[in-house]
């Protein structure tokens, strides 16, 4: 009982101090973010990166799960007559929750474990090393720019995948089992709110970008340089990014949508 | 350019004591290394010399002592004086550590794209001058992943010299190359140390090599200098660890048998069990 308890308490401890560790390197991300202004090429680039990385998985997935939603949501609204709504059950499923859990999601499993393995690498590599001694800060250099993207990139993800999603409720609901084209997208038009719905959906992603972005490069920037070290970090930012997302996800959306 | 340019020492390290835990790497150590020599750090693998490197260049602190380079001391000067300072010494990786996703050019042009606003017609003569005198122009396109070992130094050497320092420092430039590599990295190291007027530090144990390029020495081992000198003093050497070292020999001050039991007793130990 004693051993458990003892064990407990020493691995909360490594959790906060690893939490400690994660804040005091967010703050000196965000004091690199100023200098990026006069550089905006590194962000670019990086931002092509990411977006490539994760645009194929994110189109394919929201297709798929739109289809899904055309499908299950058919089959609940036909009994209740109502499938006229349809557009508005998948727009609002997917705006609100699915378009940025998801992308969040699949973020992290792609672009978020690549980032790591490569800051990883450079680390276990030397480069990051070789790059202080050459006077320059990788923090500003490598880190930073990475962040951001993340950031940036994970509305956009968020945006195309529930734009998609919608796209592929359509192909279901109206293409094959016939509800009305017009019904489909007047129905969603009246029933989206702009603010409620689409700009609290924008929030989530960015909360969401914010926290994948920092737990990958993090994870990166503190693996263990060898092969094995980089490996588990990697392991690391997926499970981590899920965890945290999914945990944000109740919590925001609580806030947003709790009291209507 | 350098403040103390009439300083015979370019870094003067004084006291240095450094610990990894509880392991002690360096106690008590006094190092010079003359400005515009090539001086030798020489010891047993693990003994601390990639350690020294980053000591003298600032990544890592002493526990105790001090250490100057060019009449500053960088453990005591601010992050901004200590960066202006590391774009005057070069440190030379073992690996290269080359960017691995920027072309041989690209790694060289880094520094200048970082430090100066040069036009992009300058960077180019520039890196196509420091690629040229590591012989490795028409390598300009290439990815590290497409260079041999050998290659690779090369090119982290042109890159080391693109900002023209005042000092580099090579850890292990000739450990796992074939005999003509090392040719001719040894002769660069000291066609740059004389050409550009540089101070030049090598940390190795490749011992042979070391006393055909070298003008000084220094051996450490177990945290302390053992001895140093001229090549030919160190062959001289009273030190049973420096003879050792110098000479190859598997038996001496540095045992041959990691510390064990008695050998009979051990092995008696075994027939008991049965
Ligand atoms: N980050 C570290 N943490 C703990 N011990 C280390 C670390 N880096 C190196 N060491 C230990 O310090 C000793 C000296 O390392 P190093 O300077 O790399 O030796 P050398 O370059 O002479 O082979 C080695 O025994 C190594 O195991
Ligand atoms: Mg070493």
């Amino acid at each position: 009982m004693m051993d458990w308890l003892q064990r407990l308490g020493h691995s909360s401890l490594g959790v906060f101090e690893r939490l400690g560790r994660g804040n005091l390197f967010l703050l000196r991300v965000l004091a690199a973010v100023p200098s990026l202004v006069l550089r905006p090429r590194l962000v670019i680039a990086q931002l092509y990166s990411v977006g490539v990385l994760s645009m194929t998985l994110i189109l394919i997935s929201g297709l798929n799960v739109g289809m899904v939603l055309g499908l299950q949501g058919y089959n609940t609204l036909v009994d209740f007559g109502a499938e006229e709504s349809l557009g508005q059950v998948v727009a609002l499923s997917l705006v609100r929750e699915l378009g940025p859990v998801v992308a969040a999601l699949l973020f992290a499993g792609r672009a978020g474990s690549a980032l790591t393995a490569e800051i990883g690498l450079m680390k276990a590599t030397e480069q990051l090393s070789g790059m202080e001694m050459m006077a320059v800060d990788p923090v500003k250099r490598v880190i930073a720019p990475r962040f951001l993207a993340g950031i940036f990139s994970m509305p956009l993800l968020a945006a195309i995948f529930s734009a998609v999603g919608v796209l592929g409720g359509f192909f279901v609901g109206v293409g094959l089992l016939g509800v009305d084209s017009g019904a489909f997208w007047s129905q969603m038009q009246a029933k989206v709110d702009l603010q409620d719905d689409i700009l609290n959906g924008v929030i989530k992603s960015l909360v969401f970008g914010w926290v994948a972005a920092w737990i990958a490069v993090y994870e990166g920037y503190d693996a263990v340089p060898t092969t094995e070290g980089v490996s588990r970090a990697t392991t690391r930012t997926v499970v981590h990014t899920a965890f945290a997302v999914l945990g944000l996800d109740f919590i925001l959306t609580a806030l947003m949508f709790g009291n209507d | 350019m350098s403040l103390n340019n009439d300083d015979p020492l370019i870094v003067k390290i004084r006291g240095v004591k450094f610990t990894y835990g509880v392991r002690t790497i360096f106690d008590n150590v006094d190092i010079d290394i003359p400005r515009g020599k090539i001086t030798a750090i020489m010891g047993p693998s693990g003994t601390g010399k990639t350690t020294l490197l980053r000591l003298i260049g600032g990544q890592l602190r002493p526990d105790a002592g001090s250490i100057e380079v060019d009449g500053q001391n960088v453990h005591a000067v601010s992050r901004d004086a200590l960066f202006q300072l590391r774009k005057r010494m070069s440190l030379l990786f073992q690996t290269g550590a080359l960017f691995t996703d920027l072309t041989v050019f690209e790694n060289v042009a880094f520094p200048l794209r970082e430090h100066t606003r040069l036009p992009e017609s300058m960077i180019r003569d520039l890196v196509l001058m420091k690629l040229q005198a590591v012989g490795l122009r028409g390598a300009r396109d290439l990815l590290p992943a497409e260079l041999s070992g050998g290659m690779a130094r090369r090119v982290a050497l042109a890159r080391a010299i693109a900002l023209d320092p005042m000092m580099i420092m090579y850890d292990e430039p000739f450990t796992g190359q074939d005999p003509i590599t090392v040719g001719v990295i040894m002769q660069l190291i000291r066609m740059l140390n004389d050409t550009l007027g540089l101070t030049s530090i090598i940390v190795s144990h490749d011992v042979h090599e070391l006393t055909m390029i070298c003008d000084r020495m220094y051996m450490i081992a177990e945290g302390k200098v053992m001895g140093h000198g001229s090549p030919e003093e160190m062959k001289g050497s009273a030190s049973g660890w420096v003879r050792q070292f110098m000479g190859g020999l598997p038996d001496g001050p540095v045992p041959f048998h990691y510390p064990a039991p008695d050998y009979a007793e051990d092995l008696l130990a075994g027939a008991s069990r049965t």
